[in-house]
């Protein structure tokens, strides 16, 4: 009996401490692939800082990297910065929020009912063929230079994505998966919300990425074309006042900023989607 | 549960799939359903099971002739059909209804009975095809179908496995007096499991013959008897060339 004791209790030791090695393992392994993908950049931060403070690159042109952090470090200690971002993300969370709900309704419509196919899609399919900064001027020329057309163009980036993998998504439900629901005798909103919103939430989550990252292009456009505030019109601002450095301090915070929105829904989606057989690359 | 197939014939696009369908299945029967490929079982399996209601005839279950699906009827496919994104035990619990504590138990002890107790919190990802195709007996067994429909259920699997599943049906057969419609392509499962194999040919599939096993179970698998009612079957769908 106590032979048996022992022989557990040391099991479950040499079982913890073989989780333990695994999670060290699990961490290194990440701290290797962030050394890697750091070697490249830092390099080039480092040549470029060398070239620069030779004189190779003019600073009207290509400002040093020390140079741009500066800037950046200057803006935030004056407090501008602040309100440059936070005026931008409020444009993209809005407009995000805006394109999704209506993709939502009008995708989740088209994916469920054919006849809304037939009558909707052939439309926003002609529609999604125009380049939407097409739109830019005549939503100005509606709504003015305010939030509201800048938002709207956001909304219109965001849409489309959105509802193409929400369609394609419902569509693209297995089956013989809707077969199993029926077998149990599900209605059809227990089907739709035990079944067929589950199986197309993979679909819908990629849509979801894809918005986000057109609705920060879409906002640089929208803040080009006449902001006082927010990092696009720090872009504008920088070149009529030929500072190169505002510009790039501009350029590398949407790239933060954008990478981190990206992150928070690459959470999301590993989070609700964990339950996916997915290739894992080595 | 009594079933009953009269002249039920399944046409698609003006091509006859199945014709004249006639079969009475008593209650608690294990009726086999062979036949080459492409002559109509799987069509046939499925008007009994209500998905398909554009077949012609009458199926008339337990004296009901209303077509669509019944309460009573679990249907195992040839594929799991596990839903990915729920765990064993929901996978298992999700056609059952009331209390969660209650379903859960329920679940439990069918996942038990197919050697599964201790895996029920696995992603369908995780699961080898034989304990993929387990989970889905146990999900159908769940709800106690009394008439209880399989699609070569156990054809992915290997010989192994196969034989701990058929005579787990036979075992859950014995308790429950299912009446069970089986479509296999292996005639020694249809000899070991059924009471009586009905033979489909040609295309459009009509019944050719059936065979009637009244032996007692279990049967010696390997046995003679079994191997004469093999050749018989083998004889009627032509493949016994002497
Ligand atoms: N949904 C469908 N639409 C058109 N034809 C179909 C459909 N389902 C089945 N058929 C036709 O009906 C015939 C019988 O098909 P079925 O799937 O019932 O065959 P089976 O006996 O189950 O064959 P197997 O043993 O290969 O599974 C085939 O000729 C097939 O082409
Ligand atoms: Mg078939």
């Amino acid at each position: 009996m106590a032979k048996n004791l022992e022989a557990l209790t040391s099991g479950q030791l040499t079982g913890k401490a073989a989780a333990k090695t695994n999670k060290t393992k699990r961490n290194n392994g990440k701290l290797k692939r962030v050394v890697l993908g750091s070697i490249l950049p830092v390099i080039l931060i480092v040549v470029w800082e060398l070239l620069s403070r030779m004189g190779v690159f003019p600073s009207y042109q290509l400002p040093a990297p020390s140079v741009i952090f500066g800037t950046i470090v200057d803006m935030a200690q004056k407090g501008t910065l602040w309100g440059h971002i936070g005026i931008t993300t409020y444009r993209v969370f809005a407009g995000f929020v805006l394109g999704t709900v209506v993709a939502i309704v009008l995708g989740s419509f088209v994916g469920f009912y054919r006849k809304a196919e037939q009558i909707f899609d052939p439309m926003i399919q002609a529609f999604r063929s125009i380049p939407s900064l097409a739109w830019v001027p005549l939503f100005i020329l509606w709504m003015g230079i305010g939030e509201t057309s800048k938002i709207t163009m956001i909304a219109v980036g965001v849409f489309f994505p959105v509802y193409l993998n929400i369609v394609s998504g419902i569509l693209g439900v297995d089956r013989k998966l809707i077969e199993v629901g029926r077998m149990y005798r599900l209605n059809t909103f227990q089907l739709v919300s035990r079944i067929i919103l589950p199986a197309s939430l993979p679909s819908f989550l990629v849509g979801l990425r894809s918005g986000l990252g057109l609705g920060w292009m879409f906002v640089v456009a929208a803040e080009l074309m006449g902001a006082s505030q927010g990092l696009g019109f720090l872009l504008v601002f920088g070149q009529n006042m030929t500072q190169p450095e505002v510009i790039l301090a501009s350029i590398i915070l949407f790239a933060i900023i954008g990478k981190l929105s990206d992150w928070v829904l690459k959470i999301i989606e590993e989070r609700s989607l964990h339950w996916q057989d997915r290739m894992v690359k080595s | 549960m009594s079933l009953e197939l009269r002249n039920v014939s399944r046409t698609f696009d003006g091509k006859t799939a199945v014709q004249n369908i006639s079969v009475s299945v008593k209650p608690g029967e294990i009726v086999g359903l062979l036949g080459t490929s492409g002559c109509g079982k799987s069509t046939l399996l499925r008007a009994i099971s209500g998905l398909d209601n554009d077949y012609d005839g009458d199926i008339v279950i337990n004296g009901d002739t209303t077509k669509g699906i019944h309460d009573t009827t679990g249907f195992i496919f040839q594929e799991p059909r596990l839903l990915p994104w729920l765990t064993v035990l929901d996978n298992v619990t999700f056609g059952l209804k009331g209390k969660k504590e209650e379903k859960e138990a329920r679940a439990r002890q069918y996942l038990e009975s197919v050697g599964l107790s201790g895996n029920e919190h696995l992603y369908p990802r995780q699961l080898s095809g034989g304990m993929a195709q387990r989970v889905a007996i146990a999900r159908a067994l769940v709800t106690s179908p009394e008439i209880l429909l399989l699609d070569e259920p156990f054809s992915a699997l290997d010989a192994f496995t196969k034989m701990q599943l058929q005579d787990l049906l036979l075992d859950v057969w014995k308790t429950y007096q299912s009446t069970i419609v089986l479509v296999t392509h292996d005639i020694d499962e249809a000899t070991y499991l059924c009471d009586r194999v009905i033979i489909l040919r040609g295309q459009p599939g009509e019944i050719d013959r059936e065979i009637i096993i009244s032996d007692q179970r279990p049967r010696p698998r390997g046995s003679e008897r079994l191997a004469s009612y093999k050749a018989e079957i083998l004889d009627s769908l032509d493949l016994n060339k002497r």
